[in-house]
């Protein structure tokens, strides 16, 4: 078991022209996803290595059966592709694009309210399962199949390191998802907690968080009322100043509000078991989640 | 990108929203020019710099004279500001904003913002005014009214009800009030801004609402449609030559206290290893994220930048290699050691895609880099250097 996607993931890559696109769904490709169809408007009825280009998302879903999008369109057209997504009725939309404007996204989380679609992002690795499928950009050797471990993070290479430490310590993972580091995103950590809690396979999960907004002090208290699975957590940003954003549109420490130690201490007083240096979540996990 | 209260002024100004009548200057002539064309003293001189609290650190005198307004833009300009934003090494004056002294009746707050969990734009608006927000909040949160507005419906006139009537406005405010953060809800959303901020609005004796001050951040994943703004209102001397040199390379750089430089793929995991860098016991000379997508010649520039900051004792490079290959950051590595004096040691961790030849060349190079086995054997070995 897994949550989101699995070996029945159809995917279609919107941008699949594009350099970022073209690359990775290759990648994805050669990891076993069943890539179904790409989309790159005006450039339909050709193919990239045999996978069907169609000219809308909608031909893509009507010809070639596609149920989860992948997204590398450009910034200013980011949000355009997302709502033609659910638009044309895709059940998961991964928007792996970094830079969409802040407002370009306000609109596009209300208009996702009105559909039956899920996004995961922007600006995020995107979500593997192990084994099954990989929809995103997160190197797909560093991951183990089998679980019985969640991932669940707002960043990319911080995941990557986790993942890795993970698998060093022989924990696999159910599936591992980036929520992205934008201000306003998709899917949220409670969304994915509450989806690790009701899939079977996963035994525990880890989260990791950073600085700027509540999004960590919610899942705390989400985790105290629901979760009966141990949860492992981290936040990046001990050291980051105030005010600055830092790299993701997202991490940012505005006042007083946002900071590491604030999320931490939340977490903690929610029965996380918080790891504070970052090289030590594999050894944390694996006694936490008692292997 | 933030810019000055005289630009913010312009903008509020080009859409109806009432400032005080005044203008900028970059010396006391001038301004006493701007004075004098007021009609009318008291005027008020104004540092313009973008950090707050520049009252409280002498950056904002009231003037009731010519002589005086003069005297005071002198003194202003030129001057290093230091306020509770700017940090203990200040900030040196350019220029001064000259205006019109206003009898105030009463001092509001009100800005609008994008709020996170519910991506509507929030308007705060508070009775409080001329304080720090966060201190009402903390002492008197009942004097905060929020209104919420729907970014796909836009702002109805129930939304300014709502405020208006929450601030206590007397009958004849009440109108000017609503129209006019109509307006600033219409410039806030044309020009992608993630803070519009009065503090304070006031309302004067003859029952107008004013922005006296005027605060405006503007959403920088936007700036690709906002060209003109970037161009007109952006001030270099306002921004770290460092940071202006990064992100011309479109790396994100920020400079910090410490000696430890490091470069880092990703932002997540680049705070995760400043964090690991002050748990080792050393303080982090700077954030620098060369991005997924990084080539050798971002890698490159990055370490300039890191080598240009003189603070800076021992060096960490963490790869994560992903989109980034190992590969391509050592050759971004041994081409930077080719072009520069690296005067610092250097600690490498890498992992991930193509790490074997990545450590292939880094020790074919012939260059002194300490490689280290893991994250935090990393960190440990870069405090022990510097330390």
């Amino acid at each position: 078991m897994s949550i989101y996607v699995n070996s029945d993931t159809k995917l279609v890559v919107q941008g699949i022209t594009g350099k970022e696109g073209q690359f990775h769904a290759r990648q994805c490709i050669s990891y076993g996803t069943n890539v179904v169809a790409g989309v790159t408007p005006g450039k339909g009825g050709n193919d990239m290595d045999g996978v069907p280009i169609f000219n809308s998302v909608k031909e893509a879903v009507k010809k070639a059966g596609a149920n989860c999008s992948m997204i590398f369109v450009p910034p200013p057209f980011a949000a355009d592709a997302i709502m033609e997504a659910a638009d044309a009725g895709i059940e998961l939309i991964v928007a792996i694009t970094e830079g969409i404007p802040v407002l370009d996204m306000a609109r596009v989380k209300h208009v996702l309210t009105q559909s039956g679609s899920r996004l995961i992002g922007p600006n995020c690795p995107g979500i593997i399962t192990p084994g099954e499928a990989k929809v995103g950009i997160m190197p797909g050797p560093i991951h183990k199949a089998g679980g019985p471990i969640g991932v669940v993070s707002r960043s990319g290479t911080l995941t990557y390191e986790v993942v890795y430490q993970l698998t060093r310590e022989g924990l696999g993972q159910t599936t591992c998802i980036g929520i992205g580091g934008d201000p306003i995103n998709g899917t949220n950590f409670i969304d994915c907690l509450s989806a690790f809690e009701n899939d079977p396979d996963t035994k525990g999960v880890v989260m990791v968080g950073e600085i700027g907004g509540n999004a960590e002090e919610n899942a705390a208290d989400f985790i105290k009322a629901n979760l009966s699975k141990p949860v492992v957590g981290f936040v990046a940003g001990l050291t980051a100043p105030p005010g600055r954003r830092m790299g993701h549109a997202g991490a940012i420490i505005s006042g007083s509000s946002g900071t590491a130690d604030a999320k931490i201490e939340k977490l903690r007083s929610c029965g996380v078991t918080v790891c504070e240096n970052l090289g030590d979540i594999g050894k944390v996990s694996a006694e936490a989640f008692g292997k | 990108m933030k810019i000055h209260e005289f630009q913010a002024k312009e903008l509020f100004k080009e859409y109806g929203v009432p400032v005080p009548r005044g203008g900028p200057a970059k010396n006391a002539d001038e301004a006493a020019g701007i004075a004098e064309s007021l009609g009318g003293f008291p005027v008020v001189v104004k540092a313009q710099i973008h950090a707050g609290g520049r009252g409280k650190g002498g950056g904002v005198k009231v003037s009731k004279t010519l002589d005086a307004a003069k005297e005071n833009a002198a003194a202003i300009i030129g001057m290093n500001l230091v306020t509770r934003q700017t940090g203990p090494e200040g900030r040196t004056v350019k220029q001064v904003l000259v205006e019109e002294g206003l009898e105030i009746k009463k001092e509001l707050y009100l800005s609008l913002i994008i709020d996170r969990d519910t991506a509507n734009i929030m308007v705060i608006a508070s009775e409080a005014g001329g304080v720090e927000i966060e201190e009402v909040a903390a002492s008197t949160p009942e004097k905060i009214i929020k209104v919420e507005i729907n970014p796909l419906l836009g702002i109805q006139p129930y939304h300014g009800r709502q405020a208006a009537f929450g601030l206590n406005l007397p009958a004849a405010a009440i109108k000017p009030f609503t129209k006019m953060l109509n307006q600033l809800y219409k410039l806030f959303v044309a020009y992608d801004c993630s803070l519009v901020e009065i503090n304070p609005l006031v309302l004067t004796g003859d029952d107008a609402v004013i922005a006296l001050d005027a605060k405006m951040d503007f959403d920088d994943n936007a700036r690709f449609r906002h060209t003109d703004i970037v161009e007109k209102y952006r001030d270099l001397d306002e921004e770290d030559p460092l940071e202006v040199e990064a992100s011309k390379y479109n790396l994100n750089y920020i400079n910090m206290d410490g000696n430890v430089g490091n470069m880092v793929n990703g932002a997540g995991l680049a705070m995760a290893v400043m964090d690991t860098i002050k748990l080792a016991g050393a303080e982090p000379a700077n954030f620098l994220d060369v991005g997924g997508g990084a080539t050798a010649e971002m890698v490159e520039n990055g370490f300039r930048i890191i080598l240009e900051d003189e603070k800076v004792k021992g060096i960490l490079i963490n790869i994560f290699g992903g989109i980034l290959r190992c590969d391509i950051l050592a050759q971004g590595v041994v081409a930077a050691a080719k072009n520069m004096d690296i005067r610092v040691p250097v600690v490498v961790r890498m992992e991930g895609t193509n790490v074997e030849e990545g450590r292939k060349i880094l020790e074919d190079s012939g260059m002194k880099i300490f490689t280290a086995v893991d994250m935090k054997d990393a960190g440990e070995q870069v405090a022990r250097i510097v330390g």
